[in-house]
């Protein structure tokens, strides 16, 4: 819903893209863009292969057991499968978990630990990197005076922020949202929306949602899914206001899933 | 329905198999303080009577069988246990933790299973064999690679008890890294980290309390060894300065003489006051590994 069109580069081009585990298919034949510097929304009901394809994208297939994907994914103008740093992809990919796991390390090592690994090491630049995470993680101020506590103890909401700081930290070029406030209470979760609004203009962001209201309020462009298949993509007005496909319209007004 | 406030059957049952739980929990106890009483009721006339805890500690002279002055300085015997067991550790930590690591990090599948096959199959090599291998293969090939004028010393059996620890330690090791969550894992490698940063910084931090109590079992168990360590060690009275010396261990001792000794004579307690020892410090070493394993955490 923001005013300013979004580029038109092609950040994720997916095509025919099916995933399946072992012999159960997830997502079949799923044909979908991601721009630039847009928020995506993907909306439907649960088991309709939302977080399958968030897994594809940063190629969690790898250390999920009978998981793996067919047809193609371009990220960036390359073919997922041809990069040949999958951990560098993995960087340049932040996820954040609908079950938050917080590390068990303090929470300045958990927002911390993504540019260690990157290699940063001077102690007053990630000084600055983990205040700016967790600001805009709206964590700061319930953490600020604890840094040095156990990530892993925090409460659910507040691990979960700490999963959005910790993948800011990455300073990620795609950013992967899977439901991310499921735990976390309605007034944190509106500063969380602001902040993904400025986020835009540094990063593409992909929004699972379970809460259709979100993908209004945030999504440039939104797809339906539904029982593995991806039924509409369009332009979030347009795909609210005036859906092509009846099911669509149900599910936006709440008449199932 | 009606539910009446009876005892039926489930509820004699339950209190039957609880009171049984606890008798078998309570004899575990009940036996080690036998044990314990035991060793020391042997050990204590010499303890309170000729004991001389000066020469006991810190004169190496075992001489027990002397007719005209037995000694009963038991240093040198500390120092062969010690330095044994010590060099045991140091080899076998390096060798453990690799393998655990692998194990649990690395190795998928087949791999994986054999190679926990094989080292439960290593740990259940009875120690006499192992004694024999120092015995008739470490022996020559220390000789002829060191040029020494025997093979059997702390070399010897420090290497032999390596080799016995190791199993366990990697287990226990393996245990402790297969208890760090796999969504640890999963989190960590999401933002990019490579199997070597995660097990790095994510899973050695979070079992170090396992991997430590790894360690100590594996001192423990090293401690306690005693026909392997009798037989590769040369097993005699030294107070040793250097990997090739021969030495005596305290488990040896008592193993070699006790069947020699007139119950109750004087040289008969002092080998139960060795055992007192023995016990003492095994027992030292298990409860550090089992409250570290509790996690006596830093606050
Ligand atoms: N690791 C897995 N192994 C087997 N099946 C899975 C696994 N993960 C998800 N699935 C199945 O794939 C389907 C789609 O799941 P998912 O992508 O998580 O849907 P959503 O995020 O839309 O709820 C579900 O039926 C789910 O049971
Ligand atoms: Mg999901």
């Amino acid at each position: 819903m923001s005013d300013s069109p979004p580029t038109r580069i092609k950040e994720i081009e997916a095509r025919k893209l099916s995933v399946h585990y072992g012999r159960y298919t997830a997502l079949s034949g799923a044909n979908l863009d991601v721009y630039r510097n847009e928020i995506f929304g993907i909306i439907g009901p649960a088991n309709s292969g939302k977080t399958s394809f968030l897994r594809v994208l940063n190629r969690m297939d790898t250390f999920t057991p009978g998981m793996h994907f067919e047809g193609t994914v371009m990220y960036r103008g390359k073919d997922l499968r041809d990069w040949r740093n999958l951990y560098a992809l993995r960087r340049s990919v932040g996820v954040v978990f609908p079950l938050p796991v917080g590390l068990p390390l303090s929470v300045y090592d958990n927002v911390a630990l993504a540019p260690r690994l990157r290699g940063v090491r001077a102690k007053a630049e990630l000084d600055v990197t983990v205040e700016k995470c967790l600001r805009r993680a709206a964590l700061w101020d319930e953490v600020k005076d604890r840094l040095g506590a156990l990530g892993s103890l925090l409460s659910g909401g507040q691990q979960q922020r700490l999963t959005i700081a910790r993948a800011l930290s990455q300073e990620p070029d795609l950013l992967l949202l899977d439901e991310f406030s499921i735990a976390v209470d309605p007034v944190t979760t509106m500063r969380i929306e602001d902040v993904l609004k400025e986020l835009k203009s540094e990063m593409t962001i992909v929004l699972v949602t379970n809460l259709t209201q979100q993908a209004r309020r945030l999504a440039d462009r939104t797809a339906f899914f539904l029982q593995g298949q991806c039924v509409e993509v369009g332009p979030t007005s347009e795909l609210f206001s005036d859906p092509k496909h009846e099911k669509t319209q149900a599910y936006i007004e709440g008449r199932f899933g | 329905m009606q539910h009446e406030d009876v005892r039926d059957f489930h509820w004699y049952v339950d209190k039957a198999m609880a009171s049984l739980v606890f008798l078998g929990g309570i004899s575990a106890i009940v036996f080690i303080i036998g044990i314990f009483l035991f060793i020391t009721r042997e050990g204590f006339a010499f303890i309170t009577q000729s004991m001389d805890i000066r020469e006991f500690f810190f004169d190496p002279a075992w001489r027990p069988t002397s007719d005209s002055n037995p000694t009963y300085g038991a240093f040198a015997l500390i120092a062969g246990t010690a330095s044994i067991t010590g060099l045991a550790v140091l080899l076998s930590i390096p060798f453990s933790l690799g393998a655990a690591i692998y194990i649990a990090e690395f190795a998928e599948g087949r791999t994986r299973e054999i190679l926990k096959i094989l080292i439960e199959l290593l740990a259940a090599i009875p120690s006499v064999v192992w004694g024999f291998i120092g015995l008739s293969i470490m022996n020559p090939l220390i000789i002829d690679m060191f040029d020494v004028p025997v093979g059997l010393n702390i070399l010897n059996a420090g290497v032999i008890l390596a080799l016995m620890a190791a199993p366990i330690m990697t287990t226990i090791a393996e245990d402790a890294l297969k208890a760090v969550p796999d969504r640890y894992r999963e989190a960590a490698e999401a933002l990019g980290a490579t199997r070597w940063q995660v097990t790095l910084k994510i899973v050695l931090p979070a079992a170090k309390h396992g991997l430590m109590a790894a360690v100590l079992l594996g001192v423990g168990r090293g401690f306690g060894e005693t026909m392997a360590v009798l037989m590769a060690s040369g097993h005699s009275i030294n107070v040793p300065d250097g990997l090739f010396d021969s030495v005596r261990a305290l488990t040896a001792t008592i193993a070699a003489e006790l069947g020699e000794t007139a119950v109750g004579s004087e040289h008969y307690q002092a080998l139960f006051t060795l055992g007192i020892l023995l016990f003492a410090v095994t027992f030292i070493i298990n409860l550090t590994a089992d409250l570290v394993m509790r996690g006596i955490k830093r606050s």
